[in-house]
């Protein structure tokens, strides 16, 4: 049967199970608009393409499914940029489909002409410009195929106008088959042996967690490496979730904002397990002094992801989930020790508090959502000092519970990520955790969340300043706040031109009350908590030092 | 240190822009890169020089292995390899100074391919070594153009280095 590039398109994302698309329609991607008349895929209207992009990585996040975004050529195209990045560098399964120019236009400039492959090219896991009609089912059966496995990635296709308007004889591109991508999914033997005798020998064990057991889903087995060898477990911001935060060997997180139990740790452990983490420059601190006395041990589904920054003893290369079912059959229970007494006595004398003083806490705001919510939210945040708190005073006990920008740091990624995430989990209480400054850069997608119902909450921790900004100026400045402090719009009101729910809290009386009203309303809520204005984000490693000089 | 690596790549559009580009974003130093097909229409052979200790070594191969269109890597520095390079030199050449010029192509067994009122061009085919000391001997007479290639190079005896041979043993 004949049928245009649009039609294979959608027959083809059917296929590959999409029930929703995250977009914004234009001239290069009518055609495909036109087949999404009828088709039983619900898409959202955003507001703006990097709310696409960053709602169908919210998505993804939540649901462990491939997120999926299409915009036009041009500026359509280009706007996607950042959340693809921002997939990127947080691993997401995402796939972007971009309109093009048609075929005959290319390379002429022609209008809203961008080369979004070319463009994209370091941000993706893999690109695709589809030039035949012919070619397109094939390519989205693969784009899909690269984004889901081995490390997950976005993975971008751009159609021409052409391509989704011409017509064609529509066939089953049959399997995948890409000779040169084989992702490792089990560890080798040798090195597997290896990192047993290492983890049994060991007096002083860590095991550093990152977002790679979330992906791979290896939380259970995770927990039970820890309580088998009586581990403690620190997680990195994109680990959060992926170890109980409320378990007795849980460290919290580890690094520039992490707990001082766990950087003390890490300092002096004598094996450092790293599980789907990659040693980012957050985490490690000063590298030459990073885990000094440990062997290290690495697992990870990208073998570049090994030695890249910090040398390793024991790689191995796989799926987290399977390298750690492998390893559990080669290990032995341990008995507690002295380790586990030390690192009970830091948790002790060195617990992760704040101090009320009868002003609105940011900390305080966040354990009250914590208590409203019995901590069974699905979180979102920005990038900021909100969301270290966030990481600090929300305790996440189940993966893909907390959902955050951490490679590349993305403002305005949480409140259109936290519609992905509502689109994915109807039926969940979800907060994006925000700052004034980082609301205010996606915050037009008030308006998708209204259209669509979506009960999201928005709490912003209003302090009148870019925070983080603010503290590094006070800390590393001299307290010369260059550009920092902001005036903002009355973010109520703004809530109800939207159509929106707006309330105010600035008295920790009024706390409670906002947020059980908030999670009652069945339209989006937007709180706006007038905060201590210096407050800051507590422990912290200064850039480039060491992870026990600790400022606190 | 300098190392070799034979690189099969699928000869898809944007290939050789996503090699080049992996490189410059990582802050590795090519030193040459040259490509072509090879016998099957459908995939290319780079060879790439590029400088670096082991360290530096081990991320270019990884990284290049990340990428989707790239088959297979090998670092033939350590084994027997033959390599070759090769050079057009566009020389002046006065009528006086063209026996002096072929006996300098005689030694380094290049060929005139082009000869013109004022000039010559000849080409030379070699290791980086030989092309150097070519380039040297010609520079006297003024060397008014110069294309290279960049290296290419093949292991020795009955090592392949194909995408369904492994490199088997002599």
């Amino acid at each position: 049967m004949k049928m245009t590039g649009a039609q294979i398109l959608v027959e083809c994302l059917k296929e590959q199970g999409v029930d929703v698309i995250f977009g914004y329609p234009g001239g290069s991607v009518l055609p495909i608009y036109d087949a999404l008349y009828d088709a039983d895929i619900k898409h959202i209207l955003t507001r703006h393409e990097q709310g696409a992009a960053h709602a169908a990585d919210g998505y993804a996040r939540a649901s462990g499914k491939v997120g999926v975004c299409l915009a036009t050529s041009g500026p359509g195209a280009t706007n996607l940029v950042t959340g693809i990045a921002n997939a990127y560098m947080d691993s997401v399964p995402m796939v972007a489909f971009t309109g093009q120019v048609v075929s005959a236009l290319l390379g002429r400039d022609s209008f809203q002409e961008a080369d979004i492959t070319g463009i994209t090219l370091p941000i993706t896991k893999h690109n695709y410009l589809v030039k035949d009609i012919n070619d397109l089912a094939r390519t989205v059966k693969e784009a899909f195929h690269i984004a889901s496995t081995g490390r997950p990635g976005p993975v971008l296709v751009d159609i021409p106008r052409d391509v989704s308007g011409g017509e064609t004889e529509y066939r089953d591109p049959g399997p995948v088959d890409l000779p040169g991508y084989h992702p490792v999914l089990y560890g080798e033997e040798e090195q597997l042996n290896k990192a047993a005798a290492a983890i049994m020998a060991s007096q002083r064990p860590v095991i550093y967690a990152g977002g790679g057991v979330v992906v791979a889903g290896a939380h259970q087995e995770l927990r039970q490496l820890a309580e088998l060898l009586l581990a403690p477990v620190t997680t990195t911001l994109m680990g959060l979730g992926g170890f109980p935060g409320d378990h007795p060997l849980s460290l919290g997180m580890l690094g520039m904002h992490g707990s001082k139990y766990a950087n003390y740790a890490v300092c002096e452990c004598d094996l450092l397990l790293a599980v789907g983490a990659r040693f980012d420059d957050r985490v490690t601190g000063k590298i030459s002094e990073f885990a000094p006395h440990a062997t290290i041990i690495h697992i990870d589904v990208d073998p570049a992801e090994i030695g890249k920054n910090v040398p390793v003893h024991i790689p191995i290369v796989g799926d987290v989930k399977n390298v750690l079912r492998q390893l559990l059959e080669r290990l032995q229970a341990k008995l507690p020790g002295a380790w586990q007494e030390k690192i009970q006595a830091w948790k002790k004398e060195y617990p992760l508090d704040f101090e009320e003083n009868g002003r609105l806490k940011p900390q305080q705001v966040i354990r009250e959502i914590y208590r409203v919510t019995g901590g069974q939210a699905r979180i979102t945040t920005e990038v900021g000092q909100h969301q270290m708190w966030t990481a600090h005073y929300y305790t996440f006990t189940r993966p893909r519970t907390f959902i955050s920008s951490g490679g590349l740091g993305t403002m305005g990624y949480g409140f259109p990520a936290a519609i992905g995430v509502q689109v994915a989990c109807p039926d969940e209480v979800v907060f994006d955790i925000a700052g004034d400054g980082s609301i205010q850069m996606n915050i037009q997608e008030l308006a998708t969340a209204v259209n669509h119902e979506l009960p999201v909450n928005v709490a912003i921790l209003n302090n009148g300043f870019l925070g983080m900004v603010r503290q590094w100026q006070e800390l590393f400045y001299n307290r010369r706040y260059s550009y920092t402090e902001l005036i903002n719009p009355d973010f109520v009101k703004l809530a109800e031109a939207y159509g929106a729910v707006g309330l105010r809290v600035s008295d920790p009386a009024d706390l409670r009350p906002a947020l059980e009203q908030a999670v009652k309303e069945s339209r989006p809520v937007m709180l706006d908590f007038i905060i201590e204005r210096e407050e800051n984000v507590l422990p912290m490693v200064p850039p480039g030092a060491p992870l026990n000089q600790i400022i606190d | 240190m300098k190392h070799i690596l034979a690189v099969l790549v699928e000869n898809n559009p944007g290939v050789l822009a996503r090699v080049a580009g992996l490189f410059s974003r990582r802050g590795f130093n090519i030193d040459s890169l040259a490509v072509g097909r090879t016998d099957d229409p459908e995939i290319s052979r780079m060879t790439i020089v590029v400088e670096g200790d082991a360290r530096v070594l081990e991320q270019v191969t990884k990284q290049l292995h990340k990428l989707v269109d790239v088959i297979k890597i090998s670092d033939i520095t350590a084994d027997q390899f033959v390599d070759r390079e090769l050079v057009m030199i566009k020389v002046a050449a006065e009528p006086a100074q063209r026996g002096e010029i072929m006996q300098i192509a005689d030694v380094f067994r290049a060929r005139i391919v082009d000869l013109g009122l004022k000039t010559m061009i000849l080409e030379c085919t070699g290791n980086e070594g030989k092309i150097n000391a070519f380039e040297e001997s010609l520079r006297p007479y003024g060397i008014k153009e110069l294309v290279r290639t960049g290296k290419v190079a093949m292991l020795r005896g009955q090592k392949f280095t194909t995408i369904n041979n492994q490199r088997e043993e002599d």
